[in-house]
């Protein structure tokens, strides 16, 4: 097959509905030289991935962006098969017998660990676990955090730690305002919270939030921002490296933090500190069991051979009291079953988005691979899309050179039928999109952008009889 | 962005060449897999040195004989070497001072990949596009 037409289009299924898997669609889709057939499948019933599920709630601009994935859903050779989950309800081999190609966009599902001892104590979590129930993520939806706790440590300066830290310090009043889940809500209505730390492993110049987000911090109604000064002083290294690269943006954010250690505190009940140039090397345990302190070291900077700033232990150690602690040091890819794993990288084996034979390295015909399960977890949403386009690039040269599956029954209709077969209950675009209209209509009363179903069950009873495409 | 995000997406081989081979070797394995420098390995695939297509280059114009010489007669031995955690931003700007095309990247003493200048300003490149795309989709979004 060297030629997609009307009469035999190429067919691709790409695995997991999250921003990577809409600009794989949206690449083939768009395509006006040949015609492609898109079955677009998540584990979940609703589509967009961490865009739903990950994305702060208090940061609603971002989420406009799945406007741009609803206008892909729209074109008529897309579907969506939600509720379905690869090596559950369907196999690779189910797959490989209706598709010419499959796509795996699953992300990085997992958090890494800290690796210090005391990590698994009552109450300290993974940040990504907070982050899913406070979104509603079905999965996360009843998960318990102790919130009658005064002192929390968040260990991480990336952005879903500096989103647990600010949902933390969040009142009430501001998270009425977003899609929060309810749940969540109430839970953090009564939340007894009153110090929130920041733990970054390198200095200043090297966190990772950007400065939008640090003067974001530095506004919260009932929260004051504060740091240690020694601690946002520039050092030589980073200086250096500063100007050596013209980072305007990176010597901004060094002001704006060294702005911090000298705001007075105004009162407010709430206080968020950020530290640097320390890591936790164990969570110790108060008598009931639960987590009591963080220890920490004090670290200093180095320069590794490429000029890369590192971070070093010292000697000097400190212990901070806290009762709930939250990890947030990495996301990770979790293998999928029957697809190759790079168990070094975390990541689907390949290259440049083309799946590989773990023991010959040559590509694996008609799989491929895109977004954080290809290249780990790096950048913002929009990454993604050029991310997308290389993997896409892949896909199209191998089907004109007629290196695809050969699907025994590569007819739409064979396809949904098996999905009928194995999830009776799986959710069509027009199931979410009713859903979505539920939601916002239920935000309507209450002044918020939507109320989010959390719970399959809920989701199904609201779509009563209309389901089904 | 850091070297592993790089890494990840290349598969897991490295081309690599040993000390004593001949140039004539070196030249079949650079031609075979179409690329332009091979990292010199000794007997732990420990990186000792690099082998450029521009080192070769540099010889044959004053010594045409250059076809049976060792490796080790031509490599560069000044090794700058890279971590999977090294930022990508400093990693670009030490590969365009110090004027290097490639970069063997070690983990724990053993050799675990090579990011050429290339693939640095495509990453880069992408994570920029990506930061224009995504602040775009809000702002057009916005304004339905």
């Amino acid at each position: 097959m060297t030629r997609q037409t009307a009469v035999r289009p190429l067919r691709v299924a790409v695995v997991g509905a999250g921003p990577a898997g809409f600009y794989v669609a949206e690449h083939l889709l768009r395509r006006a030289d040949l015609v492609v057939d898109v079955d677009l499948f998540d584990r979940l019933p609703t589509p967009y991935g961490l865009v739903r599920a990950g994305v702060a709630p208090d940061h609603q601009k971002i989420k406009f962006v799945t406007s741009a994935f609803d206008k892909v859903a729209t074109h008529p050779r897309f579907r969506f098969f939600g509720g379905v989950e690869l090596g559950k309800d369907l196999s690779v081999d189910d797959l490989r017998s209706h598709y010419d190609q499959i796509v795996y966009t699953t992300g990085a599902q997992t958090d890494r660990r800290m690796g210090i001892p005391g990590e698994d104590l009552p109450g300290s979590h993974p940040a990504t676990e907070f982050v899913a129930w406070y979104n509603g993520h079905p999965d996360y939806r009843d998960l318990q955090f102790d919130l009658s706790q005064e002192r929390v440590a968040v260990v991480g300066v990336g952005n879903v730690a500096v989103d647990v830290a600010r949902v933390l310090c969040r009142t009430p009043e501001e998270l009425a305002k977003t899609d929060i889940a309810d749940h969540a809500l109430e839970a953090l209505r009564h939340s007894r919270v009153r110090e929130v730390y920041l733990l970054g492993r390198r200095g200043a110049a090297q966190a990772a939030f950007t400065n939008p987000e640090i003067k974001e911090l530095g506004e919260l109604e009932a929260a004051d921002v504060a740091v240690v000064p020694e601690e946002v002083e520039l050092d030589p290294l980073s200086r250096e490296a500063l100007e050596r690269s013209g980072d305007r943006a990176g010597a901004k954010k060094v002001q704006i933090l060294q702005s911090y250690a000298h705001r007075p505190a105004t009162g407010k009940p709430r206080r968020l500190t950020l530290r640097f140039l320390v890591s936790p090397v164990a969570l110790l345990h108060t008598g009931a069991g639960g987590v009591g302190a963080i220890r920490l070291v004090r670290n200093r900077l180095t320069t590794s051979a490429t000029g890369a700033i590192q971070a070093q232990p010292t000697d000097r150690f400190e212990e901070v009291p806290v009762g709930l602690v939250f990890r947030s040091v990495g996301y990770r890819g979790l293998p999928l079953p029957g697809v190759p794993f790079d168990d070094k990288w975390g990541v689907v084996l390949n290259e440049k988005g083309r799946v590989l034979d773990p023991d010959t390295k040559q590509p694996r015909p008609g799989e491929y691979t895109a977004g954080w399960i290809k290249r780990g977890p790096t950048g913002v949403i929009g990454t993604n899309k050029p991310d997308a386009a290389e993997t896409v690039t892949a896909m199209l040269e191998d089907a004109a050179a007629g290196r695809t599956l050969e699907p025994v029954e590569p007819e739409p209709d064979a396809a949904e039928r098996l999905v009928r077969q194995r999830q009776p209950l799986y959710f069509s675009y027009p199931d979410w999109l009713r859903l979505d209209e539920l939601e916002i209509a239920r935000g309507r009363a209450s002044g918020r952008p939507r109320v989010k179903f959390t719970r399959v069950d809920e989701m199904l009873a609201a779509l009563g009889n209309r389901r089904g495409p | 962005m850091n070297i592993a995000s790089i890494l990840a997406t290349k598969g897991d081989k490295v081309v690599t060449i040993r000390a004593e081979q001949t140039i004539r070797e070196a030249l079949g394995v650079l031609a075979q897999h179409n690329i332009g420098a091979l990292v010199v390995v000794d007997d732990a695939r420990r990186p000792i040195g690099m082998l450029s297509e521009r080192d070769i280059v540099r010889w044959a114009a004053r010594n045409e004989a250059v076809f049976p010489l060792a490796v080790s007669q031509l490599m560069t031995r000044d090794l700058i070497l890279g971590a999977p955690g090294d930022d990508l931003g400093a990693v670009g700007s030490t590969m365009v001072t110090r004027r290097i095309r490639h970069l063997p990247v070690v983990d724990g003493g053993k050799l675990v990949g090579m990011v050429s200048i290339g693939d640095v300003v495509k990453a880069q490149r992408d994570q920029f596009q990506g930061e224009v795309d995504t602040l775009q989709t809000i702002v057009m979004e916005r304004g339905h």
